[in-house]
């Protein structure tokens, strides 16, 4: 539970810091989720009743309590990304994956998600992979975005 | 088209967190003009401007101050908030805002602590911009090392200091209470009204929350006046607008136009027409809560006043441009989907109502479809509209309505097991 204390020390131990502390809780534990045992300790730290944090985590959509990929690839499905072919960019990561939305490779190195929109309209369809963008996807460009995760792991 | 530019200036030109470049291009002149005004000067300033709230409320800025500033000074407004959520879809300007240029944004709020004497500022900025958050804590600490933020700002007395908070992905946060909330580090769920934010915000406490964009627009106001703002516009609609422009456009993007600009110029002129040689279907203008529309209407102007005239709204500033090889019922089911998705559940009429229509749009775009289905439609929109608990419920149906009115034929076709556009599945089978 060092990690946790050392999130939990940087944001004072405070209640009202809750989000800011699951957030970066969640992207230290590697597998972009939130660990049973972690939100126990947390829960206790704060002093608040399990169900209050577990009502937080379950509110937002960016926190999950399933263990995913290493890489989180969210395709945008809101209307812009919509009407710019997101359908297609999803079947492309479909097949170079091998997977369905809301599942994970076996190798742990990727998850699919459909996301609603981050504000990447301008350069639709878009993804978001971790922290980053990709736009104006096409087969060949998606395919090297891919790659270089891959070759990354 | 002529190209002013307000908001925009800076875009491109210097590094976004830099002060002295910031400070090189005209930066924070406002904020040293504003300490040498009278707090009253400066609400009327802004109040003379013609400044809508341009998160999509457009709620007049300088009213909206002035009431604040009404609040007895004991109790007056401890907390300068700015809305960073812009989960609206088709909306990217405050991000372009906050990657480009985040100074003119914290030079705003600084000017409004300066006006309340508020010592907190935040900026909740939605998660998925967790990029852009950084580059927003890059800025605020170099301008507090440059004393621009912190203890005794330019020698004025003023303790004034901003964090940033980061969202988790809600798009209802992007509504006031449910946002202060959300900084409390609660479920993102709005509160009841009254009290407003202004009496009761973060903390129970008298808060002062405006848009990205809106405190943006702070800093030009007090440096050039507020009639030479409203000059820039019409006669009702104060200045600039950043537009975002996407969709099946050929130069998508932001766009700096002044008020009065016809949406026909935005997407023809400055945005290169329709891409691909086809032709446009509709426009969904002002996010997924606004009204979808044919080109019978690109010739209004970007203007509160001449929208309103319309039933349109303005809303966050999005024009989703979409041509004619698309289905509005395959659109509009994408467009409900996001609502079911994103309804907080706290009241029964949006939490179910998007559902529902959800299920019919499933029918209408797999043939299964029937003529009562689009008077239920017609009905879930009036009871989301008249009952639900916060604007999220009471727009929702807006494309509903809007595209019922304008494409009663396409839906009609559907019903009849019919997709003209060949987008729809249209296999009856249930999904």
């Amino acid at each position: 539970m060092k990690i946790v204390d050392e999130v939990l020390e940087k944001f004072r131990y405070a209640k009202e810091n809750l989000i800011q502390i699951l957030l970066e809780l969640q992207m230290l534990s590697g597998k972009n989720y939130l660990p049973e045992e972690w939100v126990e300790y947390v829960a206790q730290a704060l002093d608040m009743p399990m169900n209050k944090v577990y009502g937080v985590m379950t509110f937002y959509g960016m926190f999950s309590t399933k263990p995913r990929g290493k890489n989180l690839i969210e395709v945008c499905k809101s209307g812009p990304c919509h009407v710019s072919g997101s359908e297609g960019v999803e079947l492309m990561l479909e097949k170079e994956l091998a997977i369905k939305p809301g599942e994970t490779t076996e190798d742990g190195l990727f998850t699919l998600e459909r996301s609603n929109c981050f504000g990447a309209c301008d350069i639709a369809p878009a993804i978001k992979i971790g922290e980053n963008v990709y736009g104006n996807l096409t087969p060949d460009s998606l395919k090297a975005v891919i790659n270089s995760y891959r070759a990354e792991a | 088209m002529e190209n002013t530019k307000i908001l925009s200036s800076r875009f491109g030109k210097i590094k976004p967190d830099y002060v002295e470049e910031f400070v090189a291009a005209g930066g924070y002149e406002g904020l040293k003009k504003a300490i040498t005004m009278k707090p009253e000067e400066i609400i009327q300033e802004i109040k003379n401007a013609y400044l809508f709230g341009r998160g999509g409320a457009a709620y007049p800025t300088g009213v909206k101050w002035e009431q604040a500033y009404a609040i007895p000074l004991e109790k007056g407004p401890k907390y300068m908030i700015c809305n960073a959520d812009e989960g609206e879809p088709g909306t990217f300007k405050d991000r372009h805002i906050m990657a480009e240029d985040p100074l003119m944004l914290i030079e705003g709020m600084t000017i409004g602590a300066f006006i309340f004497g508020a010592k907190e500022g935040y900026i909740y900025c939605r998660g998925e911009y967790s990029g852009i958050q950084k580059i927003l804590r890059s800025a605020i600490k170099n301008a507090t090392e440059a004393g621009f933020l912190g203890e005794n700002i330019l020698g004025t007395g003023l303790n004034f200091n901003i964090k940033v908070v980061s969202g988790a992905g809600a798009y209802v946060c992007g509504e006031n209470t449910a946002l202060v909330e959300s900084i409390e580090g609660k479920t993102g769920r709005p509160r009841r009204k009254p009290p407003y934010i202004k009496n009761a915000g973060l903390n129970m406490l008298p808060t002062v929350l405006n848009n990205v964009e809106t405190y943006a627009c702070i800093p030009w106001i007090v440096k050039e006046g507020g009639e030479k703002f409203l000059s820039l516009g019409t006669e009702f609609s104060g200045g600039t607008k950043l537009m975002c422009l996407s969709g099946n456009v050929v130069q998508r993007g932001v766009y700096e136009v002044p008020f009065g600009t016809t949406l026909r110029d935005l997407i023809y002129d400055l945005g290169g027409g329709i891409a691909d040689g086809k032709k446009l279907k509709f426009v969904h203008l002002g996010g997924s809560s606004g009204a979808c529309f044919p080109e019978e209407l690109l010739d209004t102007k970007i203007c509160y006043n001449d929208l309103r005239k319309n039933g349109l709204s303005l809303g966050s500033g999005a024009v989703l441009v979409v041509d004619d090889s698309h289905c509005v019922v395959d659109y509009l089911k994408t467009v409900m989907e996001f609502f079911e998705d994103e309804s907080c559940g706290k009241c029964t009429p949006c939490r179910e109502g998007n559902r529902r229509m959800v299920e019919i749009l499933e029918k209408l775009t797999s043939g299964r479809g029937a003529k009562e289905d689009l008077e239920r439609l017609q009905s879930l929109a009036r009871t989301m509209r008249n009952t639900s608990f916060c604007g999220l419920g009471q727009s929702a149906p807006v494309p509903v309505t809007t595209l019922l009115k304008h494409f009663a034929d396409e839906f009609e076709a559907h019903v009849q097991g019919r997709c003209p556009s060949g987008k729809c599945s249209m296999s009856g089978v249930r999904r």
